[in-house]
């Protein structure tokens, strides 16, 4: 556990983890979005506007995983005092509020011409956003406070506390009266979806996360290096170059 | 107790101790969160009579009727259980149609007519090819 939680270590497994991750991310993304955008039928009641479906779902997917793999490496680094479980918290969070926002930007556009409204404060979409603000404060403590270790206790922390609105977006939709619909995949029963719809956007999700994978271990990399510049292994790497 | 145990039961303690001031203050604020109440509960009188509310459920097929000049519609909104006529004078979405789940906002006139100033389409979430909807419709039928 010790040598594979070293900073060293894990600049060094990573990256060769990197290429996999990113070429089978490109290549499942591609055949995704092909079969979404072109070969996947129209819908009945939708036509062709569904289609943002593509995107939005699996952005929206990522933006509650990714939020959960942060609380937990945050929870990690918080208890057994892992720096790399912090490392990974801190990479996350950028990409998560993209996701998040990716997600809130593309429903707002599909709102409008189905809904008849980008927007409407109702329980699903404002606990979306209210993710967006959770991203947006862990990353602001973690350039606020000038002590890394001080600031991964403080972010990690809301890292954790945030994670009580995670549930509350899954079931925004059955607790309350939304505007938004039910669940269509996530849920424990038949996916209200036809086959040659849902396939794609499994990929497309399969397809987000490992571009997730691809992203956080790019990420992670320049942030172990940034915070281990006074150490030894890196200041040997720079030599070396 | 040592000090990694401590910590566990800190973050432990501060997720359930959230997550209980969480449940507590959305139950307290059950009603606010309500996106839109449905006929029953406007026919029930859990809806505002003196501000603004919305009201949603799915617009009664051929109950849809437009003034002959204008933009104003009445149509009758049902939840399958109770129905409430609401009136609109603008422009609908592309969604609305008789059998669709719609909202709309605005507030009871005297006579029990809902007057709307917006009108929002609901989708459900299913998704399926034109040709499948229309055999799950036939099958319905028979």
């Amino acid at each position: 556990m010790q040598r594979f939680s070293s900073p060293k270590h894990f600049f060094e497994m990573s990256a060769k983890l990197i290429p996999w991750f990113a070429v089978s991310a490109l290549l499942l993304g591609v055949y995704g979005f092909y079969m979404g955008l072109f070969v996947a039928p129209t819908d009945y009641q939708q036509g062709e506007s569904y289609r943002i479906i593509f995107v939005h779902v699996p952005a929206a997917w990522m933006s509650l995983f990714i939020y959960v793999v942060m609380a937990i490496s945050a929870a990690i680094g918080l208890i057994w005092q892992i720096r790399l479980a912090d490392t990974i918290a801190a990479a996350s969070a950028p990409i998560g509020a993209w996701f998040t926002f990716l997600a809130l930007v593309t429903g707002s556009l599909w709102g409008k011409p189905m809904w008849g409204t980008y927007w409407v404060w109702d329980a699903r979409l404002t606990s979306e956003l209210i993710l967006l603000f959770l991203y947006f404060g862990y990353m602001a403590l973690q350039s606020a406070i000038e002590d890394q270790r001080t600031a991964d206790k403080a972010s990690g922390l809301l890292a954790i506390v945030g994670v009580v609105n995670i549930p509350i977006i899954h079931y925004s939709v059955e607790w309350w009266n939304t505007l938004h619909q039910g669940a269509t995949v996530a849920k424990f029963d038949k996916p209200s979806m036809h086959i040659d719809m849902l396939i794609p956007l499994l990929v497309l999700a399969v397809a987000a996360k490992l571009f997730y994978a691809t992203m956080v271990l790019v990420r992670a990399r320049n942030e172990v290096l940034y915070r281990d510049r006074n150490r030894r292994w890196v200041r040997e790497l720079i030599e070396k170059l | 107790m040592n000090k990694r145990s401590k910590r566990k039961l800190l973050v432990v303690m501060v997720v359930f101790g959230v997550a209980v001031a969480t449940v507590l203050s959305l139950t307290a604020l059950q009603e606010n969160l309500q996106y839109f109440y449905s006929p029953t509960e406007v026919k029930a009188g859990e809806a505002p009579d003196s501000r603004e509310f919305r009201i949603g459920g799915l617009v009664v097929a051929g109950s849809v009727e437009r003034a002959t000049e204008g933009l104003l519609v009445s149509f009758d909104l049902t939840d399958n259980a109770k129905i409430i006529t609401v009136e609109y004078s603008g422009i609908l979405p592309d969604l609305f149609r008789e059998g669709q789940g719609i909202i709309a906002l605005g507030a009871m006139n005297g006579s029990g007519t809902f007057v709307a100033n917006e009108v929002l389409a609901k989708h459900d979430e299913n998704y399926m090819p034109p040709e499948v909807a229309a055999a799950l419709k036939a099958a319905e039928h028979k």
